[in-house]
């Protein structure tokens, strides 16, 4: 099973959007690989003709009817946040200036 | 130590309904003894004097007014920090969410409170519950009443903590590999996770969606069955919740008190013993299944081939499911946001964020799960890891039909001492080993004293098919019943 590199955990760092330092990346990456050397043993079963179960009750799609009822309060809510303006959340900018 | 709080969940009830003592003067002997001792237990984050006066208050008036009281109303309960609750600070043992204050309840808060169940306050864990000994906690370090240098189990170690020190009669925790079981085990307390989907999981901040369960803590295994009761039953709020009557977990544990298992089945599983498992802990254990065996049950062993892979399908599904579920910590709806000094973008911030509210364990299983996930690696990891579940589930099957219940160790060690694990993950995630198949296969399992080894208590696990929890409790009560006094009776005075 393949090593951990130092640029694998700042990858899945990326992906996971945690900025972590320089110094945990080294940390994580010896880490992640015992954990996952460990965990690599679910192949050693063969399973090719084993369904995958993903949840054990039987899980269906569950309706109700369409009607209008309370929510939660918006102000109550948006209280909750770190920021919010006009009754809405404030976030970030999410575009560059010269978008 | 007041008598009020050495009494069972159900003598508290009885003497409330009777008239005999008030909620009020119940509730003040909890929270003078938490005064009294939490300074060393370390199980609560935060004590609500004045919300746990107040649902006393209710309760008083409701008798007063000669309403019916309900079988737990008055009683005292600690709650995992992980269960929201509308107007009382909820973290989950994470300093991402410090300082939010949920604008709604859990659905099992909603039933406590109209069961008049008294919620004292919230209890330490581990961060996101991802941990075994509550040292994963953002904000504390709890100890193990049996020894204060020893951890009390995770990741529902404050509510462990909390019952064997006599803090609360009853607790909630919840156990996605163990979190219930393993706690009640090193504590000395009766601990159950039920059946996958009997108990709501609206309002239980999320960690691993297809195998979080919430359940009870108790110093006897009537009490955890009571409070059993009152936290089931189906919700439409969760779409994973069950429509199906709930077990008569009650009536099981009162039949099973009376120590008679003629006509039941036991399988010892073979896998879940042997090398890597403590004597004393064995020794315990093999004391217990002879116990079963002269209350008339019929004791065999069995085989359960794909337990040993347990481990590693759920340290893949977990953190997958982790990886997905805690990415709504995005620094914009609630909780800590970081770096937004109006020149960053949202994803700076939201890194920043993530990095400085989740602790090294959160990290660790969030970048495991994200690995697994990616293309590439999915049908290797997280694709096996749900093929052996479904072997694991299969096991169980096999071996249900031909026992009425299954037993093991709940843990493979006595609780371990503060420190000794913390920077060797593996280790710590070895401390599920037994508790982790009935997890996967979303069945029910138990955890109830029996015996000590070297000082410290070691905790029978039960396990039965789904929805047959009431089996867990009848083998409990009987093995509770076989000793008299429960073990808790035995721990040091503090």
């Amino acid at each position: 099973m393949p090593a951990i590199s130092r640029e694998e955990v700042a990858h899945l760092a990326r992906l996971a959007r945690l900025a972590v330092t320089d110094e945990e990346l080294g940390v994580f990456a010896g880490q992640l690989d015992v954990i996952l050397g460990a965990v690599a043993r679910v192949g050693e079963v063969a399973a090719d003709d084993i369904p995958p179960t993903s949840h054990v009750v039987p899980v269906t799609n569950v309706l109700r009817p369409d009607e209008p009822r309370p929510s939660l309060d918006r102000d109550a809510v948006l209280a909750c946040a770190p920021a919010a303006e006009d009754g809405r959340f404030r976030v970030p900018r999410i575009l560059d200036e010269e978008a | 130590m007041s008598e009020l709080i050495s009494l069972t969940a159900a003598e508290t009830a009885a003497k409330i309904s009777a008239g005999e003592v008030s909620a009020r003067e119940v509730a003040q002997a909890h929270l003078d003894r938490i005064g009294a001792v939490d300074d060393r237990i370390q199980a609560f984050l935060r004590v609500d004097t004045a919300g746990a006066l107040k649902a006393a208050d209710a309760v008083d008036q409701a008798k007063a007014k000669g309403e019916q009281l309900g079988p737990l109303a008055g009683v005292p309960l600690a709650l995992k920090d992980v269960v929201v609750t509308n107007g009382l600070e909820t973290t989950s043992g994470s300093k991402i969410l410090s300082g939010w204050i949920p604008p709604y309840d859990a659905t099992i808060t909603t039933r406590m409170r109209e069961a008049g169940i008294v919620i004292l306050g919230k209890t330490n864990m581990d961060e996101f519950a991802m941990g075994s000994s509550t040292e994963n906690s953002a904000f504390a370090t709890t100890h193990n009443p049996w020894d204060l240098d020893r951890t009390p189990g995770g990741s529902s170690g404050g509510s462990s903590a909390a019952v064997a020190s006599y803090e609360a009669p009853l607790a909630i925790g919840t156990d996605t590999g163990g979190s219930i079981r393993q706690p009640a085990a090193v504590t000395g307390i009766v601990g159950h996770k039920p059946t996958y989907g009997s108990v709501s999981r609206y309002g239980l901040i999320a960690f691993s969606s297809s195998l979080d369960q919430a359940g009870p803590f108790g110093r006897t295994v009537l009490d955890a069955a009571l409070l059993h009761e009152v936290i089931a039953g189906h919700d439409p709020c969760d779409s994973t919740s069950l429509d199906v009557p709930v077990a008569p977990v009650v009536a099981a544990a009162r039949e099973g008190a009376n120590g008679d298992l003629a006509g039941l089945t036991v399988g010892i599983v073979r896998e879940l013993g042997g090398e890597g498992y403590e004597s004393g802990v064995t020794a315990a254990f093999t004391d217990a299944a002879q116990r079963l065996e002269a209350m008339g049950a019929k004791v065999v062993e069995v085989s359960c081939p794909h337990f040993g892979y347990a481990l590693a399908a759920y340290y893949l599904i977990a953190p997958s499911e982790a990886s997905s579920n805690l990415a709504r910590f995005d620094s914009v709806r609630y909780g800590l946001r970081v770096g937004d000094d109006g020149a960053r973008s949202l994803e700076e911030v939201m890194s920043l964020t993530r990095e400085a509210g989740f602790g090294p364990e959160v990290k660790r299983r969030i970048m495991i799960g994200t690995y697994a996930l990616s293309s590439g690696y999915y049908d290797a990891y997280y694709g096996q890891a749900q093929k052996v579940r479904t072997l694991i589930s299969r096991d169980f099957a096999d071996a249900f039909q031909t026992c009425d219940v299954l037993i093991s160790p709940a843990t493979p060690t006595v609780a371990f001492r503060l420190g000794e694990r913390v920077d060797d993950p593996m280790a710590m995630y070895a401390a599920d080993l037994c508790t982790l198949p009935a997890s996967l296969a979303g069945v029910p399992a138990i955890s109830v004293p029996c015996g000590l080894s070297a000082g410290l208590p070691v905790g029978l696990q039960v396990m039965a098919p789904a929805l047959a929890d009431d089996r867990c409790y009848r083998v409990a009560a009987a093995v509770e019943a076989s000793y008299g006094a429960p073990l808790i009776a035995s721990a040091p005075a503090l």
